[in-house]
């Protein structure tokens, strides 16, 4: 009985050291976690959990600068709005190698799976501190208001991240070495790929139709009756940006963690630059369509024109021409470059949409508060330190050789 | 993985019900009287109005608000509605062609077809037959969508409690349940409101504008404003002069149900589409005789990762 006992705590004691701390015992590796970076990660994680728990204890009047004219400012500007949006890569990768048979690109899709769980965990997170009233948000089924936009988004999202979850289970079952629901899992792979695809395109598009009901309040370069095509669109873009950009800083940082054959990073990012060029273009013609739509152009001429200019032509037009460029030539740096101007130009997008060019009439502007930028960096950053602490532990930046043969 | 016949009906299936589901929304939005006009409603003539803002105080009253600042304290001031104040009365002056000031009673317009209802998604605000556009406190999740969604700008929000409601005038709902005017009607000493049905309030309105062709601007605000209002307003001087919204005529939900229309057919259409796709991929590898397999690694080994 006893000899048990103890082989099962030192068994459990193995277990935990070489899946939590990484192989050492814990003194090492609790002395391995300072670190200059890990030092600032934490101050910022600090910070901002700080804010959150103020915001619940002190309310959104005294921890932000919503006022009655300007109820949506950054924690649904970024953390929601972006936060999804920047997500979308685990949707657009995710379809391409399991459903369109794109298998060279199979050794990207964990990371871009990973990344859009933690972002749209996060997402909800910022949400929930935004939310007045958060706990009441079981009334969604017990009187749901299926005629807004935002009931659609909600319940997206909420299905969405339960799929993502469990995508995302399948390293996590590898890791823990649970065969059989690993298995079983597989098995559901191609039918949860598919009801991300359907998610993604409702909710993905429906953050954009949520300003559909405000056309006097955003601005007429902004406000068309096609916004949801503008964000669908905008959501692959950014899909694709995000999966070039995570790709080039988690490749080179988590190389160890590669078992097996190490993919042709350059080439795969040469290949989603010829999408990205294609998509990016597209979605400039369609943002014009719209100007001329609406005809516009002479308030192209004006203060928001210029600001929409640097929009549309710094952060789609140029981004999609070095995209073409970059795959065109096999110039990877410029790829990367296309892809990190395109993240900044659909957050800059999502922020104008709903912050800095919605009320683009009122006297007084909304500047967010400190307590409110330090939250959304600290999430941010939490993030981030997740997916190294998952990256580093779990198989993500390839699979399991134990488990290969599986398609997912 | 083998897609068999019974996968893809279950993806089917699940496709299916979902598409019920959303179909089922377009039809449960607006089953109320299109014009509304048997709905109660409440005529603000301004050319009546005197500007002794007792519709405040009796407001304040029945909604067990604080009272109202007082004359001096508002004098040359343009108030807004406030979590705490459901109705303000401005004064705006002088305009009139007397050389006298013109006063507007601000308050929640109570539209047929409201932006906030259609737009809140546990319907905490919720367009009763009857006409007033109700609050339900302990339903909301504080979202805030309906301060975008209305054209009039007239939620507010307790930003400074921690259990915030959303705020604005109920149309004294309970008040007319019992058989009662509205109390801010229920005090007006120079009639320039009438609370009575929609449809005789329009009528009111317009005759007061034909039989005074030369006062009156021929316009009667909230007609048509968002697809109609509850809340209607003559005026002899223009409505901008007494800063009322100049709001468009649609109703404002209707803008998003084209959009909102398509979740029926990305949840049929998309899965039949995608495992098509699915089955050409497929196909595909098989004729090229790679099973994806090969697609694993990438690369074969030797091409060895050189930037990593």
């Amino acid at each position: 009985m006893d000899s048990t006992a103890v082989a099962a705590t030192a068994s459990w004691q193995v277990w935990f050291r070489e899946k939590i701390l990484l192989g050492m015992d814990l003194r090492t590796y609790l002395r391995s976690l300072f670190t200059p970076l890990n030092a600032l990660a934490a101050v910022l994680i600090v910070f901002g959990l700080t804010v959150l728990v103020y915001r619940f204890a002190a309310g959104l009047g005294a921890s932000t600068n919503l006022s009655q004219a300007q109820p949506w400012g950054l924690w649904i500007g970024f953390d929601m709005m972006s936060g999804i949006v920047l997500a979308a890569g685990g949707f657009t990768l995710g379809s391409a190698v399991h459903l369109f048979g794109m298998h060279e690109y199979h050794p990207i899709v964990r990371p871009a799976i990973l990344t859009a769980f933690l972002g749209y965990v996060l997402a909800v997170v910022g949400l929930m501190a935004d939310l007045g009233k958060p706990w009441n948000f079981y009334n969604m089924m017990v009187t749901p208001g299926s005629a807004s936009a935002l009931f659609e988004v909600a319940c997206c999202v909420l299905m969405y991240t339960t799929v993502l979850l469990l995508e995302f289970l399948v390293p996590v079952f590898e890791w823990l070495g649970w065969r059989k629901v690993h298995e079983r899992l597989e098995k559901a792979m191609l039918a949860l790929t598919v009801l991300s695809v359907v998610f993604s395109t409702m909710h993905q598009s429906a953050l954009g139709s949520l300003f559909l009901i405000a056309p006097a309040k955003l601005h007429p370069l902004w406000y068309s009756p096609y916004i949801f095509i503008f964000f669908f669109i905008s959501a692959i873009c950014a899909g694709i940006s995000m999966v070039i950009v995570e790709g080039s800083l988690t490749h080179r940082i988590f190389q160890h963690r590669i078992t097996g054959a190490h993919a042709d990073m350059d080439k795969l990012q040469i290949g989603l630059g010829k999408a990205g060029a294609i998509v990016l273009f597209a979605y400039f013609f369609l943002k014009m369509q719209g100007v001329a739509e609406g005809e516009h152009w002479d308030l192209l001429l004006t203060g928001w024109g210029a600001w929409f200019l640097v929009e549309i032509v710094g952060f789609v037009l140029v981004p999609s021409l070095l995209y073409g460029y970059g795959a065109r030539y096999k110039k990877v740096k410029l790829v990367r470059t296309a892809a990190v101007l395109t993240v900044i130009g659909i957050v800059l997008n999502r922020l104008n949409v709903s912050v800095i060019a919605y009320n683009f009439d009122k006297p007084t502007h909304y500047v967010p508060s400190w307590m409110e930028v330090s939250m959304s960096i600290g999430l941010v950053t939490l993030g981030v330190v997740a997916f190294r602490w998952i990256a580093n532990r779990m198989p993500i930046m390839s699979e399991d050789p134990n488990f290969a043969g599986g398609e997912f | 993985m083998k897609l068999g016949r019974r996968g893809f009906l279950q993806v089917a299936g699940i496709a299916g019900t979902a598409a019920i589901a959303g179909t089922a929304r377009a039809s449960s939005h607006a089953s109320l009287d299109a014009k509304g006009e048997h709905e109660s409603a409440m005529l603000v003539d301004t050319t009546l109005c005197a500007g002794c803002r007792g519709c405040e105080a009796a407001c304040a009253e029945a909604n067990g608000l604080p009272a109202p600042a007082s004359d001096e304290a508002v004098k040359g001031v343009r108030r807004d509605t406030a979590p705490e104040v459901f109705t303000v009365v401005n004064a705006f002056g002088p305009i009139g062609h007397d050389g006298d000031d013109r006063f507007a009673k601000r308050q929640c317009m109570h539209c047929i077809e409201p932006a906030c209802a259609s737009v809140c998604m546990v319907r905490a605000l919720d367009k009763t037959p009857e006409g007033p556009v109700v609050y339900h406190g302990d339903r909301c999740l504080g979202c805030r969508y309906c301060m975008v969604a209305c054209p009039f700008e007239v939620p507010k929000y307790q930003y400074d409690k921690l259990a915030p409601l959303v705020r604005k005038c109920t149309f004294c709902a309970s008040r007319q349940k019992e058989g009662k005017k509205p109390a801010c009607a229920s005090v007006c000493p120079t009639g320039a409101l009438t609370f009575g049905k929609r449809a005789a309030l329009v009528e009111l309105a317009k005759g007061r504008i034909y039989r005074n062709p030369e006062k009156y601007v021929h316009h009667v605000y909230g007609e048509h404003e968002a697809g109609g209002t509850d809340w209607l307003y003559v005026s002899d001087v223009p409505f901008e002069q007494l800063a009322m919204k100049t709001v468009r005529d649609d109703p404002y939900p209707d803008k998003v149900q084209g959009a909102l229309s398509a979740p029926p057919f990305v949840m049929t259409l998309w899965p039949p589409l995608l495992m098509g796709l699915y089955a050409f991929a497929k196909r595909r590898d098989a004729l090229n005789g790679n099973g994806h397999h090969n697609g694993h690694g990438g690369a074969p080994a030797e091409k060895e990762d050189s930037h990593g």
